[in-house]
């Protein structure tokens, strides 16, 4: 019998796959590997504000990171420095003054956990919110789908046929902020820019249509996450680490694989 | 006034100078309008706003209501990391059917070209195949940048046919940037000749004999294009292949 601590680990990571393999699709696709690591950089002011005021780990996060996404979007109209100049400024900002708030106010945080994650004491309230966040960001990518991938191919196409693409780019920023601030517990600020680009990344030689890619992405995060956690339990590692490691080591052997899947589709 | 698009005082500014200045345009149903111009005239920057990718600096743009628009950019590049063959492109947010995907992709003549994945195209392919999802869209108005570039001249000659075509059959305007003169002349109802501002605008014969046109495009240019003219009409009238080919060669 599973003990329920793992049962709910595996819920809660299964649950994450299903969403960064989506939404990592678009971030391997539009390019947006370091803002998503940005974004969860700043998840870390996030929580110091969320357990200092009280007001919740998640809503913090969610809190900070669109207000970071906007001061972003308001600093490249300026458009005097390169995005990723200030993506690293905002980043490093918003978490050295988390790491500071927190050692201020004196309050006990594990850092390590924040930084690497802590699937296995995942518990009930967090499934909500996974839960609940999850089924959000899966719905909209559902309605703006097709939208989202004609934009994402041409803004110019796009916004000849009708789509406004302003509304649609913050529709996106608002879904990334709330992948962060949903994924922070289980792998942590430093591995979930993993956790959405080696599943997509993984699943792009075998696919030829973008839907093919999101299932596969979502499959192979998805084997990650259970592979990771029962390494974890049987060799005692760090269980966000040990996920990334499988899926670094799916990505390789994916690559591997892809050419030999080339060299029989042409034979 | 039942214009499809009206344009009125358009101006866009880059780094304090103007690339469009006071421009003017009214595109009406089924026209088929060519816009020429030299090198950094603007004509790309008219074009965006007419198809609403750029908003003008100043000016407004009167859109019909429920006009349905479509662009054909100058140049596709698509990311590599996004997996999609031609087919799935051209169903992506069209609401087209299997029926529908297939006559457009029969009428621009890339049938063969469906299952193909969309980052092996070549530059004269991607044109028919946005042309081809231009038709899906049943637009009322389809805006074209340069659309023979990338073409030899056969392929230029076939593509226009089939613009001409797509024009005459379904009533559909057309707007296009070209630096295919001799084409222009032969197929265009309308040529507006653009630098920064409207120069000269009308009846093909007419702008080639304009003094602005003469100015920017020089003599030479203006007289081959009256030579052209002449040729062509001459080779309507006697069948004087020759004659034709020769000054297709100068141009």
């Amino acid at each position: 019998m599973i003990d329920s601590f793992i049962l709910m680990a595996l819920i809660a990571g299964i649950g994450i796959a299903i969403v960064t393999g989506i939404m990592g699709c678009f971030v391997v696709w539009r390019r947006m590997a370091y803002f998503g690591d940005s974004l969860a950089h700043s998840a870390m002011l996030g929580i110091a504000i969320g357990i200092g005021f009280g007001i919740g780990v998640s809503t913090g996060i969610l809190l900070i990171c669109s207000a970071f996404a906007m001061v972003l979007f308001w600093l490249q109209q300026k458009g005097i420095l390169a995005t990723d100049t200030l993506l690293g400024i905002l980043a490093h900002g918003a978490l050295s003054s988390g790491v500071v708030l927190i050692s201020i106010s004196g309050l006990t945080v594990d850092l390590h956990a924040l930084l690497f994650g802590d699937i296995l004491t995942v518990t009930g309230s967090d499934l909500l919110v996974i839960g609940g966040g999850g089924a959000l960001v899966l719905l909209t990518i559902f309605l703006v789908w097709p939208r989202l991938v004609l934009m994402t191919l041409s803004e110019d196409l796009a916004s000849a046929e009708g789509i406004n693409i302003f509304w649609m780019r913050l529709v996106f920023l608002l879904l990334m902020t709330l992948v962060v601030a949903v994924s922070v517990r289980i792998v942590g600020i430093l591995l979930i820019t993993s956790m959405l680009i080696i599943p997509a990344a993984t699943a792009r030689p075998f696919a030829r249509r973008p839907e093919t890619m999101a299932l596969l992405a979502v499959i192979i995060g998805i084997i990650g996450v259970m592979s990771g956690i029962a390494l974890s339990l049987s060799v005692d590692t760090p269980t966000g680490p040990s996920i990334v490691l499988i899926l670094s080591v799916m990505f390789a052997l994916g690559i591997m694989a892809s050419g030999l899947f080339e060299r029989l589709r042409l034979s | 006034m039942n214009a499809l698009i009206s344009a009125e005082n358009l101006s866009v500014y880059r780094n304090n100078s103007a690339i469009l200045d006071n421009v003017s345009l009214d595109v009406a149903p089924a026209d088929f309008l060519t816009i020429i111009g030299p090198n950094g005239a603007g004509k790309t920057t008219l074009l965006r706003c007419l198809a609403g990718v750029i908003r003008p600096d100043k000016g407004t743009i009167h859109r019909q209501p429920s006009l349905r628009t479509s662009y054909i950019p100058q140049r596709m590049t698509a990311e590599t990391s996004l997996p999609m063959d031609v087919k799935s492109f051209l169903k992506l947010n069209t609401a087209a059917d299997g029926n529908e995907v297939e006559d457009a992709a029969e009428e621009t003549d890339i049938t063969a070209l469906l299952h193909r994945s969309i980052h092996v195209l070549s530059g004269g392919e991607w044109q028919r195949v946005l042309l081809a999802r231009s038709l899906i869209n049943k637009p009322d108005l389809i805006i074209l940048d340069e659309p023979a570039q990338n073409l030899d001249l056969s392929g230029q000659l076939k593509f226009y046919e089939q613009l001409s075509r797509i024009h005459n059959e379904r009533k559909i305007a057309l707007v296009m940037v070209s630096h295919d003169l001799h084409m222009v002349l032969a197929s265009t109802r309308k040529v507006v000749c653009l630098y920064h501002h409207v120069c000269c605008s009308g009846e093909p014969t007419a702008v080639t004999k304009d003094p602005e046109f003469i100015q920017l495009f020089g003599q030479d240019m203006a007289r081959m294009m009256a030579v052209y003219q002449h040729d062509h009409d001459h080779d309507h009238h006697h069948d004087d292949h020759h004659n034709c080919h020769e000054t297709e060669i100068r141009t």
